[in-house]
């Protein structure tokens, strides 16, 4: 099953409501859950599935991804037979045909062996069986599978996304929109897909000549009335990270064990890059509640219901509450975080307060080693 | 094969049996050490980061931990075009074969594999300590001194002299003489089983070793007693730092809980000179609600409901709530239940400790057997 099925990657994903943490990298490669990054969790569900060609379609701004993903060896994707395939092109969108760099592009996807394609975005996090949606998807004999969610807070998650009109009953799409967060129910649109891997490519040539969509999902989506769209509802958990506000909130989720257990403790692991830090320490009259801390950190102050990266420093008297704090962060004695963001290798000082909210997180944004 | 300056070899046959049950079912350098880490690791480590790129590995007992934890080199970024890591079991020839009769016979069996490198220099390793060391720094002095093998050694006290081997010098820090347990020490320089080998004199020695029916084929006892007659240049190369040979359960104990401290001279939290390992992706840590947490050392997949003091928890353990962990030691996959006392215990490996069992009493070390299921006690 797994050799009948590729995995695309399209990462033209919408960053503008989280701008201050993919200044420096891609969405796709933001730290999260205190020691993934973003695509973890979408790249660990085909590799689970046993989809071992995987593509990436990046834009320019991908350093980070690069240096995460590498040669896929976490993801056991490190092969000589398909394996991991990272196209970063200057490109914004595979079903953009300005650039010249789709020759190469739609090479792979003639010369790969699969058949089919489960073309996907990275920022929804779950945990998904996707042998179950290939299941429904060659049960249904549709064109096209799309995965949805049910989900009651669209009017604050999920901005932006397909909504789907669903037919319950046949399992059918039979309509397609976007949420613009009027209302609170909503079928979202998780942008997983299945179908054939011709398909694709007829839809990207017929684009190439008519340039009707700049983006592949539209384009996807626009063939509802010619191609037979079989719904496949996911019933898991699910966070959408396109917002500060989605990101701090499926950061605290993690936090929660039934959240925590179903995305990291089923059959389905969730792989990521390993950095080879030692333990954590938690120093004599250090005080920790309700946190998730990645190794290598130094606890030495007070951390409550927080996310802490990997080699943080949270000195003494430092109160850190309700933030999330990623890699290389030292936050000096006395300072006060609450509803903060601290990107990558931030040094807090001494006494320094931030303070936000859940809706309003407070970010620090990432800094660069070579700075004073 | 190209040619390299030194290669290593790492003795890794040893059982360990003042360590069981910790080696019931794997030989000494695997077993689990500091939070996330098997014993030869340090050695290991110690190689990658001092640019040795082709390492034997010799194993003879239980090495099935051994080999799944090495695999191709990996973690220690041995996974290499020319050298990487090999394990080195003994093995049949059409002479017959034989087990390693002793450190040096065990080289001597693989004379064929250092061959292939042509070095000018051998490392040997024990791979049953805890230390980081730079190797460099020792060939350098091997290489000054003009010496034809440098052991290194490290200053005891007094008192525990008489259970090492040890090195007498004339203070220049050339060996004079080596003792082996001497009940009368008259140095307390002793031999950490680290040499350094001009490779092809060496050979010649463990070729005269191997002929000798009365030899009891190790390096200890023979080889470099039989250098020092021959009047060869050896050179003692003091190391200054920590070093630990976890033996016996006591010591273990005591070295996994010298890394409490932050500034610990293992130097665990020096990421300059980092420990590898080969480990399972798991998610972060989570130290719930109503869990106290202080001096200990906590890592992957754990989930810390308890209390945890001045103890180690490996990855992926679970303390309950109104659990009580104590200058403790609790190893991979274990579940400690609520109303679970553990003071002064080590729990072995996927154990689970149901409710209102107390394992320890602070004072004597308790060692609970990996997989084991302690059933529900209801204390009165």
């Amino acid at each position: 099953m797994s050799k009948e099925y590729m995995a695309i990657f399209n990462l033209a994903e919408d960053e503008s409501d989280i701008k201050a943490l993919t200044a420096k990298r891609s969405l796709a490669s933001v730290p999260i859950g205190s020691r993934f990054r973003v695509i973890d969790f979408m790249l660990s569900n085909v590799v689970n599935a046993g989809v071992t060609n995987v593509g990436i379609f990046a834009d320019t701004n991908s350093r980070s991804l690069v240096d995460h993903v590498g040669d896929g060896k976490p993801w056991d994707l490190n092969r000589k037979n398909d394996g991991l395939f990272l196209f970063n092109h200057r490109l914004i969108d595979i079903a953009n045909f300005e650039s010249r760099a789709l020759q190469s592009n739609m090479e792979y996807l003639f010369r790969s062996q699969s058949e089919n394609v489960i073309l996907t975005s990275s920022y929804m996090i779950c945990n998904m069986d996707i042998r179950d949606v290939i299941r429904s998807h060659e049960d249904s004999g549709a064109d096209v599978t799309a995965v949805y969610t049910e989900v009651e807070n669209a009017d604050r998650e999920f901005l932006n996304c397909f909504t789907l009109e669903v037919d319950e009953v046949h399992h059918n799409v039979t309509g397609v929109g976007k949420n613009i967060g009027y209302i609170p129910n909503a079928s979202i649109c998780m942008e997983v897909f299945i179908l054939k891997k011709s398909l694709l490519i007829s839809l990207i040539q017929e684009n190439a000549r008519s340039r009707h969509f700049s983006d592949l999902y539209s384009l996807l989506l626009s063939k509802l009335n010619v191609l037979n769209f079989n719904a496949y509802r996911f019933d898991g958990y699910v966070a959408c990270i396109n917002s500060k506000s989605g990101y701090f909130k499926a950061n605290m989720d993690m936090l929660r064990m039934d959240v925590s257990s179903e995305l990291f403790r089923s059959k389905r692991p969730v792989y990521t890059k390993i950095k080879d830090e030692p333990p954590t320490i938690y120093v004599k009259g250090c005080r920790v509640s309700n946190s998730l801390v990645a190794d290598g950190s130094i606890i030495k102050g007070t951390v409550r219901n927080s996310i802490i990266g990997r080699f943080v420093v949270v000195e003494e008297d430092a109160l850190v509450e309700d933030s999330i704090i990623l890699q290389n962060v030292q936050i000096r004695s006395g300072a006060k975080l609450s509803g903060a963001i601290i990107d990558k290798n931030v040094v807090i000082s001494e006494n320094a307060e931030f303070k936000g909210n859940e809706y309003f997180p407070t970010i620090v944004e990432k800094r660069n080693v070579y700075l004073p | 094969m190209a040619k390299k300056n030194m290669i290593a070899l790492i003795l890794a046959g040893g059982q360990g049996s003042r360590l069981s049950p910790m080696t019931k079912v794997m030989a000494k350098p695997a077993v689990h050490f500091g939070g996330k880490y098997r014993i030869i690791d340090f050695a290991l480590s110690n190689c990658s980061n001092s640019g040795i790129d082709a390492v034997g590995i010799l194993t003879q007992f239980k090495p099935q931990e051994l080999n799944v934890h090495i695999g191709i080199g990996t973690p220690w970024d041995l996974d290499r075009v020319h050298g990487g890591v090999a394990m080195l079991p003994p093995y049949m020839s059409e002479q017959g074969g034989d087990w390693y009769k002793g450190t040096a016979n065990a080289v001597y069996q693989n004379l064929s594999f250092c061959d292939q490198y042509d070095p000018e220099y051998l490392l040997i390793l024990s791979g049953d300590h805890i230390y980081k060391m730079d190797y460099r720094e020792m060939l350098r002095k091997h290489i000054a001194e003009k010496a034809a093998a440098t052991i290194a050694v490290i200053n005891v006290p007094l008192e525990e002299a008489s259970r090492f081997g040890i090195m007498n010098t004339d203070g220049t820090d050339h060996i004079v003489e080596f003792e082996e347990k001497p009940k009368h020490p008259r140095s307390t320089l002793a031999s950490m089983g680290i040499y350094i080998f001009n490779y092809r004199l060496l050979k010649k020695y463990l070729e005269q070793d191997a002929a000798d029916p009365d030899s009891s084929y190790d390096f200890g006892k023979n080889i470099i007693p039989n250098m020092l007659n021959n009047g060869e240049t050896l050179v003692a190369y003091e190391f200054k730092g920590y070093w630990k040979d976890v033996g016996t359960i006591q010591s273990f104990w005591e070295a996994n809980m010298d890394l409490l401290s932050l500034d610990n001279e293992v130097r665990l939290f020096d990421t300059s000179w980092k420990l590898f390992t080969r480990s399972d992706v798991r998610p972060s840590q989570y130290i719930g609600e109503d869990a106290s947490v202080s001096d200990s050392i906590i890592t992957e997949g754990c989930i810390v409901n308890g209390e945890v003091t001045h103890s180690i928890l490996f990855p992926g353990c679970r303390i309950d709530k109104n659990a009580r962990i104590v200058d403790s030691i609790i190893m991979e996959d274990c579940v400690i239940e609520g109303n679970v006392i553990v003071n002064k215990g080590i729990v072995l490996e996927k154990s689970v400790v149901k409710s209102g069992n107390v394992i320890g009493d602070g004072d004597k070390i308790a060692v609970i057997d990996a997989n084991s299921v302690l059933e529900p006690n209801i204390r009165g």
